[in-house]
């Protein structure tokens, strides 16, 4: 009785809330909005003024919480005035608000390229359907990123992954249906098995908020149903982030989805899934890194130098030019995860400055492939692209190959793009483990990488041109801006650390101080 | 079916008491079990039951694809909008206790009206999924 | 004897989680038709409910609605928590059969071996 009567005074005292401190719910609430208005519109044109809008001011919200962090520490918002730990608690750290600026920038930036392509993928009549799925999966992943809560992260989780099965289905090639049947299963399983870990925790210590999760299970201690509950979460979060060998769904689900859902899930979705698992590995479970009987962070590097190397094998053998650049992600995860694995200040700042990092790079990459398939498809009937397909497109397409030239340049890594920093970075927290041959492997995967972008630009740029083109199906200057934007950022973090780096150091080391 | 004489009649008496449940288990939610989602899906099998009983055709006679296709954001913008007016009114997001002088009070009102949104959606999206599936492969 | 059967007798509720789980998760894994797949997903969710729902009933509890005359209720945050996990089952196997539907006009089966080997799914 005095409990309820306390949780009714703390949401009695929630008056006079002012727009600053309402941000963390319109973060989430925006989008979700602008998904019901796009699906009550139901016009194709309406309803991608209503996603731009929308998605631009995602940004805004995103750096006024992140100056909010730097200047005033974490922020708590209790939803629906329910205190925390009892209420869904939104909680906005240094990590949260480095990776709510990562997905909303991304999004925003590609929304000008939506308008066109998405028109020359998607019917007339499902357009404002897909812009409301894409709202929806906006909403989702921000949603994963800000809740403090672990059951309303597996809700959020769903949210954006049935979205994008939808907006995978989507895709012009019969097999996208089948690719989005796969992902289905392998994303359920996955996110099922995150909701079993959570229901362990649940029934140990009777709580769900994940920082007084972490409180209490230092006070139990790494008991078998803790293990057991960590185990769950982790194989369920690296089947969602596509961690090698549970990444079986991603290069269909990437090479057939239209060419604006693959840039998007490519710069959004895996990199939502590594901030979850971050979450749950650095801030809920910190004692599993003092343990040495449990080599949970060792499985994870030898998993990531296994991605990096078979993965960028594997793409050097594709013909799919997408799944080419889908295998590419595989082994770019692999980065990602060694960095976490590494746990140790520059290794994890890597990693976390490789999100950003490669969600730049790949952005650019699947825009200008995006662009490449655009242009073709106006001459002649086309449901993939094939690597045969670009011969000679260089010529023709001068500025969109250039931007996947550069891109191409990152993912191998060559100093002056973005890629080379976060390399740079792991190497530091490999070294400073003495494990000298993972900077081999890393170096080893980067002349993969010379190969498989070598082939790409090669066809492009080397071969006779395959098709002559039309004027009339130039791709329009919208495209080009956001194909350049993020060319551009690609440059510009490859010099300018202070938005990757400086951002991922301090939730590195806020990650790591937290631990004992 | 037009034959099944006793089908068709016990289905029109069974039709209104379906109804009077669903509404019973929406309104009775702040007492008992019950609530929106449960209610939502009562009230869907009644137009399932009469769409399989006198045909998907006389079904969207009743209720249209149209208003289906309606109500599935309807229901949402009615609880993402409750949301949004206690944000206005100076609370917290879905904070129901700023919609009356007594927080007891704001509280009854805002789950209702988000107990509300959910009936509609719900409803509206499970008799969407029979339509879209009764209505395929013909 | 009894002490031999008491672990499974004290926790039932587990072992059928875990039995429904893993048969679950069998048919996933073991039926190439693609409607049993999603059989198989149902029942794999439905052993996640049960985990959640079975330590929420407290034994003698009533149902949660504050009585002056009872002190020991059940929790009811599980239920809340699993109805909207079952609305998400429901949404997936939905969206699932929905694109077995598709996959069936496409390919004309929706055996998942057929697909792949006679049409060059995967290349």
């Amino acid at each position: 009785m005095s409990e309820g009567a306390l949780l009714l005074t703390a949401a009695a005292g929630g008056r006079g809330l002012a727009l600053g401190a309402q941000l963390p719910a319109l973060q989430v609430v925006a989008p979700l909005l602008g998904a019901i208005l796009c699906a009550f519109l139901r016009k194709g044109v309406l309803a991608w003024a209503i996603a731009s809008l929308v998605t631009w001011a995602m940004p805004v919200v995103a750096l006024a919480l992140l100056w909010q962090v730097q200047t005033a520490g974490a922020i708590s918002y209790a939803m629906g005035g329910w205190a925390p730990p009892w209420g869904i608690e939104y909680r906005v750290d240094a990590l949260t608000a480095f990776v709510l600026l990562l997905v909303s920038g991304a999004a925003a930036l590609m929304m000008p390229f939506a308008r066109k392509s998405v028109a020359g993928e998607v019917d007339g009549d499902k357009q404002a359907w897909f812009y409301t799925m894409f709202l929806l999966c906006l909403a989702g992943l921000l949603g994963i990123t800000i809740t403090g809560d672990a059951f309303n992260a597996f809700v959020f989780l769903e949210i954006s992954s049935l979205s994008t099965y939808v907006m995978i289905a989507l895709g012009r090639d019969r097999r996208a249906l089948v690719a989005a049947y796969q992902y289905l299963i392998m994303g359920t399983i996955g996110a099922t098995l995150y909701v079993l870990g959570v229901g362990l925790l649940y029934t140990l210590t009777g709580t769900l908020n994940l920082v007084d999760l972490g409180t209490r299970l230092d006070a139990i201690g790494m008991t078998p149903p803790v293990l057991a509950a960590l185990s769950f979460l982790t194989v369920g979060i690296s089947l969602k982030l596509a961690l090698f060998p549970l990444h079986a769904w991603l290069p269909g689900a990437y090479a057939y989805a239209p060419s604006f859902v693959t840039a998007f899930l490519a710069a959004t979705a895996t990199k939502v899934a590594v901030y979850l698992l971050v979450r749950y590995l650095y801030s809920v479970f910190p004692l599993v890194r003092m343990l040495s009987e449990v080599p949970l962070f060792e499985l994870l590097v030898a998993l990531s130098i296994a991605g990096m190397l078979g993965a960028s094998l594997v793409a050097v053998f594709q013909d799919n030019v997408k799944r080419l650049l889908a295998y590419s992600s595989v082994a770019q995860v692999g980065y990602i995860m060694l960095g976490v694995g590494l746990a140790n200040e520059p290794g994890l700042t890597g990693a976390l400055a490789h999100l950003m990092n490669h969600a730049v790079t790949k952005a650019a990459l699947f825009l200008a492939v995006g662009a490449a398939y655009y242009r073709l498809c106006t001459v002649r009937e086309l449901t993939t692209l094939r690597l045969s397909d670009l011969a000679g497109l260089g010529r023709q397409m001068p500025v969109t190959l250039g931007i996947f030239t550069l891109g191409g340049l990152s993912i191998i890594g060559v100093p002056g793009t973005a890629g080379f920093i976060s390399k740079w970075y792991l190497a530091l927290g490999a070294l400073e483990h003495g494990w000298w041959w993972v900077v081999v492997a890393i170096m080893a995967s980067s002349l993969i990488a010379v190969v498989y972008i070598g082939r790409v630009i090669e066809v492009a740029w080397f071969r006779p041109a395959a098709t002559a083109l039309a004027e009339a199906g130039r791709p329009n200057a919208a495209m080009y801006l956001s194909m350049a934007a993020f060319a551009a950022l690609t440059v510009y973090l490859g010099f300018a650390t202070e938005w990757s780096v400086g951002l991922a150091g301090r939730a590195a080391r806020m990650l790591l101080e937290l631990a004992p | 079916m037009k034959l099944d004489l006793i089908l068709r009649v016990t289905v029109k008496l069974l039709l209104p008491f379906m109804l009077v449940f669903a509404l019973y288990v929406q309104f009775h939610g702040d007492f008992g079990p019950g609530g929106g989602f449960q209610a939502g899906v009562i009230a869907a099998a009644m137009i399932i039951l009469y769409a399989l009983v006198f045909g998907l055709e006389a079904a969207k006679r009743v209720v249209p694809l149209a208003l289906v296709q309606f109500m599935v954001p309807l229901g949402v913008f009615l609880y993402a909008g409750v949301g949004v007016a206690a944000m206005v009114l100076g609370g917290h997001y879905l904070n129901y206790s700023v919609f009356a002088s007594e927080p007891a009070h704001g509280q009854h009102l805002g789950i209702l009206l988000v107990e509300l949104g959910v009936f509609i959606t719900v409803s509206g999206t499970m008799t969407a999924i029979f339509y879209m599936f009764a209505g395929r492969g013909r | 004897m009894s002490t031999l059967l008491e672990p499974f007798a004290a926790h039932y509720n587990h072992w059928v989680t875990i039995f429904l789980m893993v048969s679950g998760l069998y048919i996933v894994i073991a039926k190439d038709n693609m409607i049993k797949k999603l059989v198989g997903l149902s029942l794999f969710q439905t052993s996640v409910y049960l985990l959640y729902i079975s330590p929420g009933k407290i034994l003698g509890g009533t149902p949660p609605i504050l009585d002056p005359r009872f002190a020991v209720y059940s929790n009811p945050l599980p239920h809340v928590l699993i109805l909207t996990a079952i609305v998400v089952g429901v949404a997936t196997l939905a969206l699932g059969l929905a694109l077995v539907v598709r996959i069936n006009e496409a390919f004309g089966t929706i055996e998942e071996d057929e697909i792949f080997e006679e049409r060059g799914v995967e290349e």
